[in-house]
């Protein structure tokens, strides 16, 4: 399936937002997620079911002012 | 001894992350400003390069206490779910709100604001609004749930130096129990020193410390002029008048003839 991931289009095999940050290596990373423009807290993403052409933020901290 | 939501800070220098020549040339900022508190943002995490995994750890070495920002937020539904986001990596509930208004002014979306901190302020988070000098939003935001607010001094990164100085006289005046910190827009030390000397509690900098020809030496620079002007405020200004006044005592003066005075 085809997702929006951090602006670019992504093809991911992935069926739930967990399992996706786990195919890109974040298992243990320390990142957050949003999905179509809102929070999904860690504890949910393994419920959190993906759909075609979602739009999935994944972030981590960065330099800020 | 600032207090801001109910945490004690020795230093009134909040100091920004972002722009330094290198992560070494950040640290050594840091110490020198001996600042217990620094800014962060959240940004897109690549699987590739990892980089805020990397960034994360250079934070932690610091010690200090980190304010996340929601830099860069256009809408206030933005704002609150970064500010969430930032809950969740930080363990933190405070949040350093910016809903930005124009790329060019970079200034703040003063209704996208106040609806972000109704929102996040109902949910239980510490917000520190970076605000205009505005006193009617101002009153907004605190009517809303916030205990500190962060005044522009000018455009971030503008190194203007307070460019409305009465609008943030009057705002210290009429909030003298709320923390007033001034954020973005200073450049030069005498800058911050004077925001201290008008009684506002803190100053939040980045850009004229990071693009400092010498970050480390600046951030000292800026952390001895915020606790001289502090220092001064607490000792209380003479009031400036029009006409000179002789230092000097008159009585006594040498050569003195009574037809000088006229």
């Amino acid at each position: 399936m085809k997702v929006l991931l951090n602006g670019e289009p992504f093809a991911t095999e992935a069926h739930t937002l967990d399992e996706l940050c786990s195919s890109l290596g974040f298992a243990k990373a320390r990142i957050a997620t949003a999905v179509n423009g809102s929070f999904i807290p860690a504890s949910n993403r393994s419920a959190t079911q993906l759909a075609p052409s979602d739009e999935i933020e994944i972030v981590a901290p960065r330099q800020g002012g | 001894m600032l207090t801001l939501y109910g945490k004690n800070f020795t230093s009134r220098l909040l100091l920004g992350t972002a722009q330094y020549p290198s992560p070494e040339d950040l640290k050594h900022a840091v110490e020198a400003s001996a600042a217990e508190i620094v800014t962060v943002s959240l940004r897109r995490e690549s699987a590739r390069a990892r980089t805020g995994q990397g960034f994360w750890a250079l934070i932690e070495e610091l010690g200090c206490r980190v304010l996340p920002n929601t830099a860069g937020c256009h809408t206030a539904k933005e704002a609150v779910a970064t500010a969430e986001m930032a809950r969740e990596l930080f363990g933190a509930s405070w949040i350093k709100l910016e809903v930005i208004a124009n790329d060019d002014t970079l200034q703040p979306d003063l209704f996208g604001l106040v609806e972000a901190a109704h929102v996040l302020s109902a949910d239980g988070f510490e917000v520190l609004p970076y605000t205009t000098e505005d006193l009617s939003v101002a009153e907004r935001l605190v009517a809303a749930g916030c205990n500190v607010l962060m005044p522009w001094a000018a455009p971030i990164g503008s190194a203007r130096g307070l460019i409305n100085k009465d609008a943030l006289k009057t705002l210290r005046a009429y909030f003298p129990d709320i923390p007033l910190i001034i954020d973005a827009g200073i450049g030069a030390p005498s800058h911050a020193a004077e925001a201290m000397e008008m009684g506002y509690d803190a100053v939040l900098l980045n850009t004229a410390v990071a693009k400092a020809g010498d970050p480390a030496k600046m951030a000292e620079a800026f952390a001895k002029a915020i606790e001289a002007g502090r220092l001064a405020f607490e000792a209380r200004l003479i009031e400036p008048r029009d006409m000179a006044a002789p230092s000097t005592p008159v009585a006594g003066t040498p050569f003195f003839k009574i037809d000088h005075v006229s």
